[in-house]
Formats: C-alpha cells, sequence, structure tokens
C-alpha cells in the first residue's frame, strides 16, 4: 500500500511523459484530439496528439471548434462520444455456434483479450457516467461479462472542468465540476502567467506508481489555490441548468403530459441522443450467419428506446407513438433508472441537446414538464 | 463467463394447435438449473437468434418443455423443429409464479389461449399438493376451439371448477361461448381468500385481473404474467422496461397491485 499521495504539479512535458509511460506500459491510450472539426476520443500515442489551442461553442443542435489564446489542452466540454464506445462498444459479438453434418451444435463464448485501456482526461460528468454504467452493467444479479473485464483493466485520468460549455448542467444534476472519486489521476488545468501547467492528484496505488515514474514537483499552495478557484469559477459558470424539483416525482406525474405531444411534434426520434448519452447503455442482438449455414455469430449492438423495433411484440410495437419514445427515455433518464439503478440516469454533460438535429434541450422539457405539473396544481386548488 | 445457450435435443413435438408446439427438450449434455413455474428461458433457434419463452413443464430430469407460437422468425424455426434436432437454451430467468405463498387458500388460474402454457405446471403443483391449495379452478379461454391447447389434459385435471370458453365457436362446439372472465360467476372460491394466476394477452389479462378485483380478490394476490420484447434477460438491454420494472428481473409474474397503474398508461 503506498501512502496517498500529495497533490503534485506536471508541465506539459510531464504530461507528455505521463503519456509515454503509459504507452510504454502496453497500454491503449485513449484521449481528446481534434478530427473533423470536432474534439474527438481516439487512440493518443503522444500528449502532442490532445487538443491544444482548441475550444468549442455549443448550443442546441450545434457545436463548432474554436481556437484558443491559451493553448490550453482541456479547456472544451463533452464531444460526440464518450467512453462508453471503448467499455461498452457499439457492436460485441457475444459468443458463436456451430453445427456438425449429425445436427448437433456447439456454442463458444466470445472472450477475446482487451486492451488495457488508459482513458486521458475523462471529464467529472463523465467519470460519473462510468461509474453509473458500472452500476448498471456490472452491479445487478448478472455481470456483462465483456464490461466488466474492459473496466476491471481500464486506468481514468480525470481533467476537472475549468471550461464549462453552453449546454453544460452538471451541477445542477449534483455533480461536476470537481472529480469525484474514482480517477486514478485526475488533473486540472491551469494556463497563466507562471505558465501552463497541471494540478494532479492521486486516486489510487495505481495512480500514484505512475506519477512516481515521471518528473513532478510538488504543488505549491498557489497553483493549488488556482486549480480550486478555476474550478470553483466553473461550477457557476454552467449554461443551462434542471429545475432544482424532486425529478423522480415530476416525472411519474407527468405520463400524461401534454408537453409529450409538443417535443414529439419535434423530435426526429432519430434516437442520436441514445447514441451520444454517456449512461445510455441498451443494446439488442443480431444473428450473423455465414454461407454455410452451420455458423452462426450473435452480436450485441447498440440501440435505442426511439426505434420502433425496440418495444416491438408479435403484433406491433408497443411503444408506436414518438411522444410515447419520448417518454420512455426522459422518464428512464430521470426517475425510474432510480427504481431499476438506485441513481439517476443524467449526468448533465448536455450531448443530447449538442447533438440533437432538431435542438431539443432536456432542460427547457423539463421545466416546461414542472411548469404544466405546477399550473396543473394550481387549477386543482382552485377548483378544489 | 458469458451465459452461452447450453444444447438441449427435442425428445417429442406436440402440435397444439394450427400455429403452436409444445417442445419437450432434453439437456444433450449437462443441464442447467432446475427451472421453477413462470421462470423462462432464452430459446435459441440457429442461424435466427433467441427468444424468451416460459417453461409449459419442468421435470426431474433437467428436461423441460416449451409451448411456442409461430409469430416470427425465431418462433417459426422453433415450432418446425422434429425430434432430433438440437435447440440452445439459457436460464432460467426472472421470477416465479410463487405459488407456495397460496397455502391455504383457493386458487383461481386465469388462461387466455396460448397463456395456459406457462400456467400448466403450477396447476400441477397446486393439484398434486391438495391438502396445501384448498381448491383449485382453471378458467381457460380462447378465440375458437382450434385456438385451445392441452384439450385432453384440461379435463383430466381433479380441479373444483375447470371451465372452457371459446370467443368464436365453431359447429361442433358445445362448450361455453363468451370471454373467460363469464366464468368466474361458477368458479369456487372466497374472495378475501384467493390467490389468482393469470397469464394470456394483455387485454385479456386487464380484464380478468380487473374483475377480480372487483370481485374482492385483493389485487396484490392476483399474479400476472406479462410480455415484453427481450433480448439479454440479464437486465442489461434494456428492452422489457414496462415504467420502473425490468420485466426480466423482476417479473414476468408481477401482482396486479403494481401492474394496474402502469398497464393504465397508453403506451408505456
Amino acid at each position: 500500500m503506498i501512502a496517498p499521495a500529495a497533490p503534485a504539479v506536471l508541465d506539459r512535458d510531464g504530461l507528455n511523459a505521463l503519456v509515454a509511460a503509459l504507452v510504454a506500459q502496453g497500454r491503449t491510450v485513449i484521449g481528446p484530439t481534434v478530427r473533423d472539426g470536432a474534439i474527438v476520443l481516439a487512440e493518443l500515442t503522444s500528449a502532442d496528439a490532445l487538443p491544444y489551442g482548441w475550444g468549442v461553442e455549443l448550443d442546441a443542435g450545434r457545436y463548432r471548434l474554436v481556437p484558443r489564446v491559451d493553448g490550453a489542452a482541456f479547456a472544451h466540454s463533452a464531444g460526440p462520444q464518450s467512453w462508453k464506445s471503448y467499455l461498452h462498444p457499439s457492436r460485441e459479438r457475444l459468443w458463436s455456434a456451430d453445427r456438425t453434418s449429425e445436427g448437433d451444435v456447439s456454442f463458444t463464448p466470445d472472450e477475446p483479450e482487451v486492451p488495457s485501456y488508459a482513458f486521458l482526461g475523462v471529464r467529472p460528468c463523465d467519470l460519473r457516467a462510468i461509474a453509473i454504467q458500472d452500476r448498471v452493467l456490472t452491479g445487478g444479479h448478472y455481470a456483462d461479462d465483456g464490461y466488466r473485464r474492459r473496466r476491471c483493466k481500464a486506468l481514468l485520468i480525470a481533467a476537472e472542468c475549468t471550461e464549462p460549455g453552453a449546454t453544460c448542467f452538471c451541477v445542477s444534476t449534483g455533480g461536476g465540476p470537481a472529480a469525484d472519486p474514482g480517477y486514478d489521476l485526475a488533473l486540472t488545468e491551469i494556463v497563466d502567467e507562471d505558465g501552463h501547467r497541471f494540478l494532479v492528484r492521486v486516486g489510487s496505488d495505481e495512480g500514484a506508481e505512475l506519477l512516481d515514474g515521471i518528473p513532478h514537483r510538488s504543488a505549491d499552495p498557489a497553483t493549488e489555490e488556482t486549480a480550486d478557484a478555476a474550478v470553483d469559477a466553473a461550477r457557476d459558470r454552467m449554461g443551462r441548468s434542471l429545475p432544482p424539483v424532486d425529478l423522480r416525482a415530476l416525472m411519474g406525474a407527468s405520463l400524461d403530459a401534454e408537453r409529450w405531444d409538443d417535443v414529439a411534434a419535434r423530435c426526429l426520434t432519430c434516437g442520436n441522443c441514445t447514441m451520444v448519452c454517456p449512461t445510455c447503455f441498451c443494446t439488442t442482438t443480431e444473428e450473423v450467419t455465414d454461407l454455410t449455414g452451420d455458423h452462426t455469430e450473435r452480436w450485441q449492438r447498440w440501440d435505442s428506446c426511439f426505434d420502433l423495433d425496440f418495444s416491438y411484440l408479435h403484433g406491433g410495437p408497443v411503444r408506436s407513438s414518438a411522444r410515447s419514445r419520448y417518454r420512455q427515455w426522459l422518464t428512464h433518464k430521470l426517475s425510474t433508472w432510480h427504481d431499476q439503478f438506485g441513481t439517476s440516469g443524467c449526468v448533465g454533460c448536455g450531448r443530447c441537446i449538442t447533438w440533437c438535429p432538431a435542438g431539443i434541450d432536456i432542460t427547457e422539457e423539463v421545466a416546461a414538464l414542472d411548469a404544466e405539473l405546477a399550473d396543473h396544481a394550481a387549477y386543482g386548488t382552485e377548483t378544489d | 463467463m458469458i451465459a452461452v445457450p447450453v444444447p438441449h435435443r427435442v425428445v417429442a413435438r406436440q402440435p397444439e394447435t394450427a400455429d403452436t408446439v409444445t417442445l419437450c427438450l432434453e439437456p444433450v449434455g449437462a443441464a442447467l438449473p432446475e427451472f421453477a413455474p413462470g421462470q423462462f428461458a432464452m430459446v435459441h433457434s440457429f442461424g435466427r437468434g433467441e427468444i424468451p419463452v416460459s417453461v409449459s413443464s419442468v421435470q426431474a430430469t433437467g428436461g423441460l418443455a416449451h409451448t411456442i407460437r409461430s409469430v416470427g422468425a425465431v418462433s417459426d424455426g422453433l415450432c418446425a423443429m422434429r425430434v432430433g434436432d438440437v435447440v440452445g437454451l439459457r436460464g432460467p430467468y426472472g421470477n416465479t409464479w410463487e405459488l407456495v405463498r397460496a397455502y391455504g387458500c383457493d386458487v383461481l388460474v386465469v388462461a387466455g389461449g396460448i397463456g395456459l402454457a406457462p400456467l400448466r405446471p403450477l396447476i400441477l403443483s397446486a393439484l398434486a399438493e391438495p391438502e396445501a391449495y384448498r381448491r383449485v379452478n382453471v378458467l381457460v379461454g380462447a378465440r375458437t376451439p382450434g385456438d385451445l391447447i392441452a384439450r385432453q389434459e384440461i379435463e383430466s385435471w381433479p380441479t373444483a371448477f375447470t371451465g372452457v370458453t371459446v370467443d368464436q365457436p365453431d359447429a361442433d362446439w358445445r362448450g361455453d361461448v363468451g370471454v373467460v372472465t363469464q366464468l368466474l360467476g361458477r368458479a369456487q372460491f372466497e374472495p378475501d381468500d384467493t390467490w389468482a394466476f393469470v397469464c394470456g394477452p394483455e387485454p385479456m389479462i386487464r380484464a380478468a385481473a380487473r374483475e377480480l378485483a372487483q370481485r374482492g380478490v385483493r389485487r396484490d394476490r392476483v399474479r400476472v404474467s406479462l410480455e415484453r420484447n427481450m433480448r439479454c434477460a440479464t437486465g442489461h438491454c434494456g428492452h422489457c422496461q414496462l415504467g420502473p420494472l425490468l420485466l426480466c428481473q423482476v417479473g414476468p409474474v408481477v401482482n396486479w397491485a403494481q401492474a394496474e397503474p402502469l398497464l393504465s398508461v397508453r403506451e408505456l
């Protein structure tokens, strides 16, 4: 057991050394980088690939890269992907089956070697999202085997949030912009007259060992104060917020709300929100055979509750209207997720707002549902 | 370990109706853990896929039976199985009817169409212990006489009351005509000391459970088996949600007290 290490400071060379050390350990390092006009997650072979000098401008249905003069690497908010792309990939083979000429069938589980991931630059919202998927996929009676094998080998290096976007609302979901426990190392990026540096907090023995192996210095009080102040300031600069009400109760009381018709008139049921959501976990399965017909494979792929097939029973889908499918998504996320997994399914990352082609804003929809319920309550009181 | 299907051989195939078949299955090698009435398996048809099917018979040998109606690619494939063919089974999944809670009470079984299949092992268990369950009633409804499954067997059950009714009789039908709830008047049960077990199409479940509640059966003693799309059966695919319930985990059997408010919301 290594004693909890004191905070340290890395400069840009130190960050380079960190990535180099992870690569040298044989880890697959995943982090943010600029590609095709967005900050995406990709494998990094060096810290030079980080999006130094890029920020983002966000709004409902809008995402633009903007250059930053300060050269910061982590001054951007959530991009189109989340870490579930790696821990809970969009396609995964579960097992395969072979049939002999005598008609006997054998089943073989698919258990490939999984990479040892190191995730660099995990936002506090995404750190919470990983914790939520941990509960959903490994915390119940059954565990998702592939997820668990990838997850238990993954090293998490958080990047605390100092530059929230216009679609961010993590604070109103009870999290961020500081990193909750669960990281191995947490970075807070500072760019000021004293230079470009990263305050490093240690969250695990593995993180401490990693830090030990790279050039760093002990954190000075001034750097710690500056980092804390930047994170504190971010708390007050969230672009959006959910109404401060009991969201579980609100959703439970709003199943017949008229607002669902309103949002259904705008919603394209494309499922983008579920694809970009870092906690949405739903999957479906596909059977794939080869040309002989005697080899078949069972594949799992991401699915969306916006898809008509999602609720299909013989005879038709249970949820055929857009109204019922949007309601399912939002009610699950904010209310029935608690019943199923003991936590909310929303971390306030804002991706569903940014990447909705119709610009539907979850915070606006929840506020409208709240207002509708309040109207009804007021009306009910008057007529009683 | 990923739960892969376990090979089972079809040892008997019993056509039930024009589109429904009962397959009796025995494990080829190792057996699955024992299933209890009400639970289901994910049944794999080679090259087609998997569907959830409740057990319609459970044997001490590890053998079990599934009654399958052909309504899609996978169930078509399963219904076309012949004796000697191999299917894959995962399970047991889900909860049970919990018949034991009806100890000392009247038992009322209400089945619609193929909904009788998952209730069959429950009926046999209740009848096997006449000292444990007071009066066993079996009420069966179907669209037409041709949609009735286990017709001969139904008549052989030594119940306090067995009623069979169809919506659309044919020329040879001499029995009751109408919805299954019409039979309740003739069933022998003390409403405040009765447990009811209901399975069938959702509109029939709704009508039967409401009628039972109206007649004074406690809503938390009306156990209904519900159906939703299921892909994994392990609580991870999200498909089987009914409001707060993941039916593969806390179902498929749900108390009417819990199910009624959920089934009252359109398209929930």
